[in-house]
Order: structure tokens, then sequence, then C-alpha cells
């Protein structure tokens, strides 16, 4: 590896993550935060900290300038975005390389298109993989766009071409509402994106989401299998798997072989993920976006492969080839993540900030908790409310369930409220056991099933 | 001339207008209705609207626009 330091620009359980990946290639860190963050544990753990800014994350995380600055008083010699902050701006990895320092991702015109929703389609069509029944890209006005739907049929989705994670997108379920609702989107697209452009797609009912984990180095391309997603709540993740379940080995090789596709028609380098909706009962799945970062979900990949995607993105920054051949990438078992947010379940997801008071976390060969917590730790308001990952393997789905039940059971986090007891209900569900679930699965379960096991709480859903 | 102070419910980021390109809610010196909504808190990337308590013939904001606030801040103050 060329590179001998990289600077993490991020916070929260993910800055830490990479710290410790970077320490263990030998690399010095350098954290930078906000004045919010001063005492966090990435901060602590860092081999130097850079102040870049007040708590907003606009005047900080997202500050390009201020990172760059910090990265070249350091002589850091690479910047990790992390997920989500400036980690998909294209901007920011083309200021990265102008500065003379390595960008832990793939490069800015990458992320350029496949960012854009209707460019990454198109790659994606030309690489083999099916996409979604829908317009060819972005809609040219409102009656092509009616004529786009009608011939799919309803109900469809609308979707702002730049917008992502879940964001920007409506579901209309006939002719007057799509009327209706086309120009009210265009405009929200442009207010919120700075692009008012839009696409239509089929929507798929009882859809699961499965998406692929995928490397590249630019000249060799791989994949670490799938991972099921479809437990989400306003098209957020709070629960994921590695690998897929009930996925035929036949729709699991050509899945993962498109993802494969699609990185080496790119020239991809670094970790992405090309995320799918799957139709069990017609068992086609179709193409939906790339994300160009290391996801939050990465662990249950890391627990069935045995490889540390972390570590094989700051390599592949640093220069090096691809560590593993396809051959070498294997399913061992299988892995569930929990994301334990700092929110109420039994009031509307209400996050919460505050003081942790109490940390007990379960341990054990078969468990993991990704965090950035620790006892007194005061949990800013000013970013996501991701407090950890508890991630648990079995040699099997049902013993991986059964270790989760264990290990949710000696997770206690105190001081907050938290989405623990959320875990603990899903966990212990007939249904999530026999993997009876679609993307629209939780948020009706939760008008229900959590009401159902909270006896003990006073306050129901 | 009575002054009221309106202060922030919650911890976040005070922003005084609903998107970035709207208008503010409010500009100094505008008369405000009790309950007419003056700007919003980001808490955890939830958003909560900030209402005036009482009406008055001029407002005055004391917290700029994106800035972080804690809970009981003063975000702007009402003349009676």
């Amino acid at each position: 590896m060329t590179i001998r330091s990289v600077l993490v620009a991020n916070r929260g359980e993910i800055a830490v993550r990479i710290i410790r990946a970077a320490k263990a290639l030998g690399l010095r860190t350098i954290q930078v935060y906000s004045a919010a963050d001063a005492d966090s544990l990435a901060v602590r753990l860092a081999d130097e900290a850079v102040a870049i800014g007040p708590a907003a994350a606009k005047k900080s995380y997202l500050n390009i300038e201020a990172i760059i600055e910090a990265a070249q008083k350091t002589k850091a010699e690479a910047v990790h975005p992390g997920y989500g902050f400036l980690a998909e701006n294209a901007d920011f990895a083309d200021a990265v390389v102008a500065a003379g320092l390595r960008f832990v991702g793939p490069s800015g015109a990458s992320i350029r298109l496949l960012g854009d929703k209707v460019a990454a389609r198109e790659a994606a069509r030309k690489a083999g993989v099916p996409t979604v029944p829908g317009s060819d890209g972005r809609v040219a006005d409102a009656n092509a766009a009616a004529a786009i739907a009608r011939g799919i049929g309803f109900p469809v989705m609308i979707k702002a071409a730049a917008g992502g994670g879940g964001r920007g997108i409506r579901i209309i379920q006939d002719a007057a509402e799509f009327e209706r609702q086309f120009p009210q989107a265009s405009a929200e697209a442009a207010a919120a994106f700075g692009d008012g452009g839009l696409y239509v797609e089929k929507v798929i009912a009882k859809a699961r989401h499965i998406e692929v984990q995928i490397l590249g180095d630019g000249r060799n391309f791989v994949h670490c299998f799938e991972r099921e997603c479809s437990l989400q709540r306003r098209r957020q993740k709070v629960w994921e798997e590695a690998p897929a379940f009930r996925l035929p080995q036949a729709i699991r090789e050509k899945l993962c072989a498109s993802a494969v596709a699609l990185a080496r028609s790119v020239g991809y380098v670094g970790a992405g993920t090309v995320e799918y909706l799957y139709d069990e009962q017609a068992q086609d799945f179709y193409f939906i976006e790339v994300n160009t970062r290391i996801q939050v979900e990465h662990p249950v990949t890391e627990m069935i492969t045995g490889i540390d995607l972390v570590q094989e993105m700051l390599k592949i920054a640093g220069g090096d080839p691809l560590s593993v051949r396809q051959e070498d990438v294997a399913i061992a078992g299988h892995a569930i993540e929990c994301r334990i947010n700092a929110e109420d379940p039994f009031k509307d997801f209400q996050p919460w900030p505050g003081t942790v008071e109490r940390l007990v976390v379960p341990d054990g060969r078969h468990v993991r908790f990704d965090t950035m917590l620790f006892e007194g730790y005061a949990v800013p308001p000013f970013y996501d409310s991701l407090l950890g990952k508890l991630v648990v393997h079995g040699d099997t789905r049902e013993q991986c369930l059964s270790r989760l039940s264990d290990a949710l059971a000696g997770l206690e986090i105190g001081g907050i409220p938290t989405t623990v007891p959320l875990h603990r209900a899903l966990a212990a569900d007939p249904d999530v056991a026999t993997g009876n679930v679609h993307t629209r699965f939780l948020e009706k379960w939760l008008e229900t099933g959590l009401a159902a096991t909270s006896g003990e709480k006073e306050v129901a859903l | 001339m009575s002054k009221q102070e309106t202060r922030s419910p919650l911890p976040g980021i005070f922003y005084r207008k609903a998107t970035p390109d709207s208008p503010p809610y409010k500009n100094d010196g505008d008369a405000v209705a009790a309950g007419d909504t003056i700007g919003l808190i980001e808490v955890m990337k939830s958003f909560h609207e900030v209402k005036a308590e009482v009406s008055g013939s001029a407002i005055r904001f004391v917290v700029d626009n994106e800035d972080a606030v804690m809970a009981g801040d003063v975000l702007a103050e009402i003349e009676g």
C-alpha cells in the first residue's frame, strides 16, 4: 500500500469502524470533528483530531474546504468519506484528488454517473441488468409521463432523478392522482435536490429489497454475495441479513453476476452496492440504484464472507489490487444486523438525544456491536439517530435468530429510549422467523405487532 | 413596550425557512400572531415547527438560520 495515513471525513459509529480498520492496517488516523463531537469516541481513538466547524453539518461535515484544509494541515494521504454526508458527493471526490490526496471510493466521474438515477439505469441496461419497467430516463413533461404511466399500469412511482435513500418518491394509484401529483413532485424535487427531473416506474407489489456487495480495483471486479434488507420503515432499513433467505441458487448467481457486470462496465473502484427489488413470485429481480460507498449494513456481509470490506477499501485506495478472487468468496452461515437508533419505538419513533447512563454490550464469538457509545456519552441532537449495529452470526438462519434473541436480551442502553425493544419483538415474530416479509411488511406490522408485545409499557403505539 | 422571548422547545438545528429556497417564515420587524410558525427545529433529521406563543408588532431573531441550539435557548424576541 502506498498510503500511510487516512483522514476520516465522517462521525459516529462508521468513523470508529474506519479508524479501527485503518489502525489494523498500520495507518495513521486523523479524525475531523464538529464542535458537537469534541468528546466523541472517534476523536479519542484517532491518532490526531482536527476541529472543522460548528455543530450544523452544513458548516462542518459537509464543508469540503474545511475538510481538505484539515487533510493538508495534517499531511493525510487519503480521505475516507464513510456513508452519508459527502460520501456520494462527486465534487468532494474531485476536490480530494485535486488536492493531491487519495479518495477512498470511486472517481468523481463514477459517482456522478451512478448517482444520477437516470444515467445509472441506462448504465445498468447497457450492462444487461434488468431494470424496472418505466420511462427510459427523465420524462419530458406531464403529458408524456401520464402516457407512460398508463402504459405500465397503476400503481406507479414518480421518482426524483436526483433523489436517493428513499427521498423524492411518490406512489400514485390512478390517472387523476397522477395528474394532480406530477407538478407538485417536480416542484418539490427542484426545491429539495436542485433538479426538477422526474422519472416514472412500475410498483412491484410485495417486493423484497435485495442488494449485492461489489468490490473493484478498476481492473478486477468481484461480488461478496447479497444482503436482504426488506425490513424498512419509511424506506429506511431497520434490520438486514446476509445471505437473502429463500433465494434459489440460480437466481443468486444471476443477480450477483449482473452486479459484477455493471461494476465492470463502469470500471468501478472501491466498495459499492447494487440495489435490487426482488419479485419473489415471479422470481424476477430489477435494478434500483448503485450506492458508491460503504453501507451501514456492510457487517452482515463481513460476517458471512470473512472479508473486511473497510480494510479492502483502504487497500484499494492505496493502490493495491483486489486481495480476493471471485472463487475465494464463499458464504459461511447466516448473519443479521439490527440498527439500534436513539428513537422511541413506542412514541412513533421520535428521535431522542440524551446521555447514555449505562451500557452493557453482549459479547461472544458470534456477536459484534459496532458503536460510538460509551457510558456518559451525550448523544448530540444534530445528526442521525443511529447509535450502533448489533450483528450476530449463526451456522443457519434459525441459529442466528436464536443467538440474536440472546444478544438483544443482553444489550442494555440506559438513559435514552432506543429501538432495542422493536428488535426484540421482531426477533420473536413468526413471520420474521419464516422470512415472510417484504418492503411494506414492517410498517403494517408496527400498527399491531409492537403494541402487542409491549405489555410492560404504559404507552401503546 | 413588553418583550416576550420565544425559546426552543428542543435541542437541534434551527431553520428560519421551510426549505432552502423558501422565503423565511418571518423577517426581523414582521408582526406575528400567536400560533404563527416562526421556524423549524431539526432533531436527528426529524423536523418540528416552532410557533409564536404570543402576538406582537415586531419579531427580532437572535439565532441565525442553521445555527445549533439547545432546549431553552432564546430563538427570537417578540415586541408587544
